[in-house]
């Protein structure tokens, strides 16, 4: 269709920056809520990669893709909430380098 | 008429059976009966068998079954009995009998005397089956048998650690000689395809020609076998040690019997031996060898046991000397004169033990003439005998050795003289005993008498010592009859005056003193030597030089078990890894994540890096 707007590169850029900062959310906070969120940015800066991509080829798959991502991470962060209410319950913390009961 | 000679091993056994497992139920005086009774009985059974034989002497063949049946291999159960195992039995039964009696009174305070007479009963059940075998096999029983009972014999006081080593020594060097014993019989059957030994000598004679190589190594293996037995050189090294074990056993076992069945299978075997005279002059050297580094060695002893084991082994050399010059009756009459005499002497030393609280040391000893009259009586005879003094039963064997040695068709002379410089060493060292011990100032006083029990075997044995001389043995028909001339009148009389010449000089160097040698004793060479006659020419000490001692080092190598350490260290090196790698396992999520981003970022530069022209 018609050229984008912004070109691939900064898209690519801003995806890979937004995924190093998931990243590092999550290799740095010690809050598993906080590294949940991270884990969404991360996902996030994933999509917005496939959309950017699909807008440059002008493919549907790039969308389709995101659609898909998405409802991983919705079901990912069931799961994943579910898991932090049982580390509450047990641990009565949410920091997890003080629920480090499985080393070797 | 000879139906219960199957009772005569079977009485001991029962009676060491019936012992072993009611020890604890029996009262000494019923330990005693059982003990003394069984082998008594033993004893009248064979004299009953002998007045039979005497009357007819003609050679009784017993089966009784067949003991095992592979193939060409069917070995019975069965007895031969002949003149020579008459003389054997006889010693066995008659002296052995004596000795159960002493040792009921010389064991009275053992704790241990059901088990003791339950061993010393089997030794006389085993040694008479070794006897009257009529097949090598079950010979072989017996001769096993009664390295057993040895073994448990020796080593009964087990309690102190020497004397368990002591009696692993007499097993294993006495198994070396039986091994080769084994190896001798094998070869035996693989040749001939029995091991009856009637049959097996009339075949060796029909097949095989006198100086053929097979026979030359089947006696060599026998003759091996015999060695180790009868303690003599190299094997010899057992029978001083054996000396750890109550007295009687000394006398029964280390004297007058067990000892004695290398002369017994070399009697035996007779038939075999003379088809190869080669291992008959082996059987003479080896013989007068041991009779002199044995006479040489009891000179230089404390210990009034081992200078009567040491005479043992000498004696028994005699004996090889008279077999190895085809001397057969001579060489057996000895065995039995031996058996009386050194029996008695044994006793006679158990009493002065018994009485002087267990001391061996005879410059402790000193002056027992005339306190324990009964046993300085029965040591004055037997050493006579020993000595070989005239018209004592020693003198009439040994005589009878000397005179065929002499007649040896090669080095018969050369024998002669070294069988009688053996002769002058037995008249001196035995009667050093019998001056230091009863004679000079007393050093202990006995504490008890002995009784009646050990008196009479004693008051017995000496009567037989004297009289020893005068049987006839009835082997005309076992052994080839001699037709030796009788030698110069000069040979017999060197003979028989050597014996009271050594006497003479014991008697001037040990009691009267006008001799004082104490010049010779005192120079470097005369200590030197004096220590290396002690020591028993060291040969106890080569062996454990050459043998023991490396035997000692493969099995503190092989105790660490060597092959174990590789697999140890597969063991190790899974252990510290695993070590290593659980430390990872950190339970921090956030390590677990960078280690992965890290690990991935690597991975990732990597592949870009190598696949071509990605970057």
């Amino acid at each position: 269709m018609n050229e984008l707007a912004v070109p691939l590169n900064h898209l690519l850029f801003l995806s890979g920056l937004l995924f190093s900062i998931g990243m590092l959310g999550v290799m740095i906070r010690r809050n598993i809520i906080f590294i949940l969120m991270s884990i969404e940015v991360m996902l996030n800066a994933c999509a917005l990669a496939f959309v950017g991509a699909g807008a440059h080829w002008g493919q549907p798959d790039g969308q389709v893709m995101y659609v898909m991502i998405l409802s991983i991470a919705a079901a990912e962060v069931a799961v994943g909430l579910g898991l932090v209410l049982q580390i509450q319950r047990r641990f009565k913390t949410l920091d997890m380098d003080q629920a480090n009961r499985m080393r070797g | 008429m000879t139906d219960y000679i199957w009772l005569i091993p079977i009485l001991p056994l029962i009676s060491s059976i019936t012992l072993m497992l009611g020890s604890a139920y029996l009262g000494r005086s019923v330990i005693a009966t059982l003990g003394v009774g069984s082998v008594g009985l033993a004893a009248v059974l064979t004299g009953a068998l002998a007045y039979n034989f005497l009357h007819a002497p003609e050679p009784i063949h017993v089966v009784y079954w067949t003991w095992m049946q592979v193939g060409q291999f069917d070995p019975s159960i069965a007895f031969y009995f002949d003149g020579l195992t008459l003389v054997m039995m006889s010693v066995i039964t008659g002296v052995g009998f004596l000795i159960h009696l002493f040792s009921s009174e010389f064991m009275e305070h053992d704790n241990s005397y059901a088990r003791y007479f339950a061993y010393l009963n089997m030794f006389v059940a085993a040694m008479l089956i070794l006897v009257l075998a009529d097949n090598l096999l079950l010979m072989y029983l017996g001769w096993e048998g009664v390295g057993t009972c040895s073994y448990l014999l020796v080593g009964f006081w087990y309690q102190h650690s020497a004397n368990g080593r002591a009696a692993r020594k007499a097993f294993i060097v006495t198994r070396i000689g039986d091994t080769a014993m084994a190896i001798g019989l094998l070869v035996l059957f693989t040749e001939l395809g029995t091991l009856n030994i009637q049959d097996l000598v009339a075949a060796a004679q029909a097949k095989w020609q006198v100086g053929d190589v097979i026979p030359l190594l089947i006696c060599v293996l026998l003759l091996a076998g015999a060695a180790g037995k009868s303690a003599q050189l190299p094997l010899h090294t057992w029978l001083p040690d054996a000396m750890a074990g109550p007295t009687p056993v000394s006398a029964l076992i280390h004297a007058a019997t067990m000892v004695t069945a290398g002369v017994y299978l070399i009697a035996r075997t007779h038939g075999l031996f003379l088809l190869s005279p080669d291992a008959m002059t082996v059987v003479a050297v080896v013989g007068l060898l041991t009779s002199l580094v044995a006479a040489f060695t009891a000179l230089a002893q404390h210990d009034i046991k081992r200078i009567l084991a040491y005479s043992t082994i000498s004696q028994i050399g005699y004996m090889f000397l008279a077999l190895g010059v085809g001397a057969w009756t001579a060489g057996v009459f000895h065995l039995m004169t031996h058996a009386f005499f050194k029996a008695l002497l044994f006793l006679g030393s158990g009493a002065i033990i018994h009485c002087l609280h267990h001391e061996h040391d005879i410059f402790k000893m000193g002056g027992l003439r005339s306190r324990m009259p009964v046993t300085f009586w029965s040591f004055l005879i037997g050493s006579a005998a020993l000595a070989a003094l005239p018209l004592t039963s020693g003198f009439f064997s040994k005589d009878l050795i000397l005179l065929q040695a002499y007649q040896q068709a090669n080095i018969g002379p050369l024998l002669w003289v070294g069988g009688l410089g053996g002769a002058l060493l037995t008249a001196i060292y035995s009667f050093r005993l019998v001056f230091i011990v009863f004679f000079g100032h007393a050093n202990t006083s006995p504490d008890r008498e002995i009784g009646w029990r050990m008196a009479i075997p004693l008051i017995l044995l000496c009567a037989l010592s004297l009289i020893g001389g005068y049987f006839s043995l009835p082997v005309e028909k076992v052994f080839p009859i001699d037709d030796n001339q009788h030698p110069d009148q000069w040979v017999e009389l060197v003979s028989i005056s050597i014996p009271i010449f050594g006497v003479f000089l014991a008697y001037l160097l040990f009691l009267g003193r006008q001799l004082d040698p104490g010049f010779l004793i005192e120079s470097a060479s005369g200590r030197w030597l004096k220590q290396f006659w002690y020591s028993g020419w060291k040969i106890d000490r080569l062996y454990d030089l050459a043998l023991v001692n490396p035997y000692y080092w493969i099995a503190t190598i092989a105790r660490n078990e060597p092959v174990d350490k590789f697999y140890q260290s597969i063991v190790i090196t899974n252990q510290t890894l695993n070590a290593a790698l659980s430390k990872m396992q950190t339970g921090r999520m956030r390590g677990y994540i960078v280690s992965m981003v890290i690990g991935l970022i690597g991975f990732l530069g990597l592949s870009l890096f190598f696949v071509a022209g990605a970057v």
